[in-house]
């Protein structure tokens, strides 16, 4: 038995050896410790090597003294859902990311020290696929209202707004667009138009979207991103000079991005600064072609292929946070109601 | 045998329980497991849940149980290929082999219950084809020979000889293929379509798009509980099943014409079904602008695109960040169960606490072990919610039923006697352990370190929801390059999941050189 024992002690500590053996050559990870280093809290489209955004810190750094590592916390909602948990006691410095449809949430969770700040913004729009509809002749809808016509009827392809946030996004553009007493009818009319729903936004968008290159679907429309197109034009090979999709521009619902210093940080004076450093043209002007979003500095020029081929509605559709945060998971129950079942 | 059954026991206490219990404890309100429950839709999705994992275990164990028998009794060219063959989408993300199965699947298919049934069928056979394999290769053929020397038709031999001694590997493949099924996510949602959330979909929808953690818990908590009872009642049940035995064993050529064709022609057919998604998968890596390139591959090691832009995504980074997770993830995992498979079979009755409480893991939502994890080693001494190392650890929860599941039949399968014996002629219990315990599971110990290798490689939905720092794993850069507009991004996923693919078959292959199913009896 006491052998036995031995084994087992024996076994524990190999363990513990095959952690503690590598966790000593790598220290860095952790928000909030010796002076001079912060954390970046972002969401998981957030590059953490090798672009541009991270050669501009890697300035910031070179210039103030501060580093600066980036945590990744998942997706935007698990982010905000993480940092509403730990308010107080962050596991970081500064957050980037956090959507107009969760600022409410992480505002009243504590997470903020002060006002974040807007850095970014873009819209989830209807894309199309242009040849499939010159080759018919057919112009591509425009407006929310189009989507329910007859001609466009069996053709476009949506995300469920429980598991997918451009699915979101549309629901909320459809409740600003049809009010929150009409928007029920809206859906009920869409369904009735042959919308299909499917979870996530790549299986709408290489699965069912016939206008991304290199997919297989046969469904013209599907709800995307206004940025959609230069992203089709930059990532294409052979390289082209036009975009296979378009952008409709009612359809559109803005989303921002907001980033600001986490209560309870040990740094704020150098997590404010990296915030200020987040909103200068330096870093702004790196956004379009990394994140594919508009900066919210309106000093930094756009790149080429964003001015030519991506959409920035006038009047995008907008909800007041506020209102999305009361009423969001309501909404998706309705939604659920009307259009799965 | 308590002392020994302690380091797995902490273990899972500190790494699972205790997270598991500060998350239930902090948000779980009063009233607030009434209205989870009261949720509207519930009631279907727990419907849904637990028929298609009914069914998918079901169809898996009937589809994996001709290629197991084929794997564990014969040698023939290639053996060791179609094995691997056979693990491999196992231990791919769902995302990837998901995203190939699309394609192949009619398009009538698409967002349809049948998708996911026959989606879990193929990436679990792997587990009926090892655990059952594993059993069967050990299983004595002087038994069925006797048997058919005695007038046995196969079929009786089958019947009365076989499947009762195969009992406890098949009860202990079906258990961990329902946990699978039921606690389905990436599948889900690829194939399933909106209109069939799994109770994990539904889990993972509170946490992250309401922000609702306290439902999340309650529902989390209402999983565990299920699958907790199931997997007591197996456990016992595998014990009560167990059989010891000794005897000549292991895998032997065809002989007749007959055995050759059989062996044959079951060999293509499992070969043509498990490698068609994968062709897809690979050639989706070359297709760009409509016609075949080898722009994605080339373009693959550098980090720019086009000159100014770049994906943040280094594919050799992370396969070996990827590669590291791998080797501690293997060691902690196959530490942890090899110890814990002893402690379970030696310690009869009690065991089952142990054995029960290393599934849990895998029948927990992975997003409330990451939200507890966050809250809960969040202050010094245990400040660790940032450390690159609880990502193989969360990996290694995974890994370890596998090991545990790999092991234990065999060590049950040792005769009490031999080890009496041991003692009796003045072996100490270290000693008897060495000579009876370790040497009968020595070859298989190896290889289920490459199985937790290869589960940790291709993990996605744990280390999803625990923060990173750092570079990204495989199966997280091939999420990030999938899941953006953009052909060339796409493609490069593709080719990154080729890698991924190539560098799972190989760890399995290596790791099949030891074989989990060439382990003789002693």
């Amino acid at each position: 038995m006491k052998s036995m024992f031995l084994g087992g002690i024996l076994a524990a500590s190999l363990v513990i050896a095959a952690c503690s053996d590598d966790s000593a050559s790598d220290d860095t990870l952790d928000g909030g410790g010796e002076p001079g280093a912060i954390t970046l809290v972002a969401y998981d489209s957030f590059p953490t090597a090798d672009t541009a955004l991270n050669a501009a810190l890697d300035q910031f750094s070179d210039d103030t003294g501060i580093d600066v590592s980036v945590v990744i916390a998942g997706d935007t909602g698990t982010m905000v859902t993480k940092a509403v948990l730990t308010a107080g006691n962050p596991e970081g410095d500064v957050m980037w990311g956090v959507d107009n449809t969760w600022l409410s949430a992480a505002v009243t969770g504590g997470v903020f020290e002060g006002e974040p700040s807007k850095v970014d913004f873009g819209d989830v729009c209807v894309n199309y696929d242009v040849a499939w509809f010159s080759e018919r002749q057919l112009d591509p809808p425009v407006t929310l209202d189009d989507l329910l016509l007859p001609q466009y009827a069996d053709l476009l392809v949506v995300q469920n707004p429980g598991t997918s946030s451009p699915g979101l996004a549309f629901l909320l553009a459809t409740v600003a667009h049809a009010g929150e007493a009409g928007w029920q009818q809206y859906w009920t009319a869409l369904r009735a138009n042959g919308v299909e729903v499917v979870d996530s936004w790549s299986v709408a968008y290489y699965e069912r979207f016939s206008g991304a290159a290199g997919s297989e679907g046969d469904k013209p429309l599907v709800v995307s991103y206004g940025s959609s197109p230069p992203a089709e034009v930059v990532f294409a090979d052979p390289p082209r000079t036009d975009a296979p999709t378009g952008v409709s521009s009612g359809t559109c619902f803005r989303q921002e991005e907001y980033a600001g210093v986490l209560r309870g940080s040990d740094q704020p004076a150098e997590a404010a600064q990296l915030v200020e450093f987040l909103l200068s043209p330096a870093f702004q002007q790196e956004l379009p072609l990394t994140l594919f979003v508009y900066p919210a500095n309106p000093t930094v020029l756009l790149p080429d292929v964003f001015t030519q081929f991506a959409v920035v509605p006038a009047e995008p559709l907008t909800l007041d946070p506020a209102l999305i945060a009361a009423n969001r998971e309501q909404w998706q129950d309705q939604w659920t109601e009307i259009v799965l079942r | 045998m308590p002392a020994l059954a302690a380091g797995p026991a902490i273990g899972l206490a500190l790494f699972y329980l205790w997270p598991l219990g500060t998350l239930l404890a902090r948000v779980v309100q009063p009233g607030s497991v009434a209205d989870a429950l009261d949720a509207p839709g519930l009631g279907r999705v727990l419907w849904f849940t637990l028929w298609q994992a009914l069914a998918s275990t079901v169809l898996t164990v009937a589809v994996g149980f001709a290629p197991a028998y084929l794997l564990a009794r014969y040698r023939f060219l290639g053996r060791r290929a179609l094995l691997a063959l056979v693990t491999v989408p196992f231990m791919l993300p769902t995302v990837v082999v998901g995203a190939a199965f699309l394609a192949l699947l009619p398009q009538s298919w698409h967002g349809t219950a049948r998708a996911v049934v026959v989606a879990h069928v193929f990436f679990n056979i792997a587990v009926v084809v090892r655990l059952v394999g594993a059993m069967w290769a050990v299983l004595p053929t002087d038994l069925t020979a006797a048997a058919r020397t005695l007038g046995a038709s196969p079929a009786q031999v089958l019947r009365h000889v076989v499947l009762p001694l195969l009992r406890p590997a098949l009860a202990a493949a079906a258990t961990v293929v329902f946990l699978f099924t039921f606690t389905s996510f990436g599948a889900v949602k690829l194939l399933g379509g909106a209109a069939n959330p799994t109770l994990e979909v539904e889990i993972a929808r509170r946490a992250t798009q309401l922000g609702d953690v306290d439902g999340a818990a309650v529902l989390s908590l209402l999983q565990l509980v299920v699958l907790a009872v199931l997997v007591w009642w197996s456990a016992r049940w595998q014990r009560r099943a167990a059989h010891p035995f000794t005897g000549a064993s292991g895998a032997r050529r065809p002989r007749s014409i007959r055995e050759r064709r059989m062996v044959l022609g079951g060999a293509v057919l499992t070969a043509l079904v498990m490698v068609t998604p994968l062709i897809v998968l690979v050639s989706r890596s070359f297709r760009l602008g409509g016609r075949w390139s080898f722009h994605a591959w080339r373009t693959l090691g550098s980090a720019e695109v086009r000159p100014g832009v770049s994906l943040g995504v280094d594919p050799l980074a992370s396969l070996v960040t990827s590669l590291r997770f791998a080797v501690v993830a293997s060691a902690i995992s196959v530490c942890i169960g090899g110890v814990a498979a002893l402690a379970i079979a030696t310690a009869r009755r009690r065991g089952r606490w142990l054995d029960v409480g290393l599934m849990l893991p895998l029948g927990t939502s992975a997003v409330t072990i990451g939200l507890g994890m966050l809250i809960t080693f969040d202050t010094p001494p245990f400040d660790w919610r940032a450390s690159w190392w609880l990502i193989p650890l969360g990996h290694a929860l995974v890994a370890t039923p596998f090991v545990v599941r790999a092991l234990l039949p065999l060590l049950r399968s040792i005769p009490p006697e031999q080890r009496d014996a041991a003692a009796t002629l003045g072996a100490s219990p270290l000693r008897a352990w060495v000579a009876i315990d370790l040497r009968r599971i020595a070859l298989p110990l190896l290889a289920s370190s490459g199985l937790a290798a290869a589960i940790s490689l291709g993990e996605f939905g744990a280390t999803t929801f625990l923060t990173r720092a750092g570079r990204d794993t495989m199966p997280i850069a091939i999420a990030r390059l999938l899941g953006r507009a953009g052909e060339v991004p796409r493609a490069q996923g593709f080719a990154l999941a080729s890698i991924l693919l190539v560098a799972t078959a190989v760890i399995i292959g290596v790791a099949e050189r030891q074989g989990v199913l060439d382990a003789r009896g002693s």
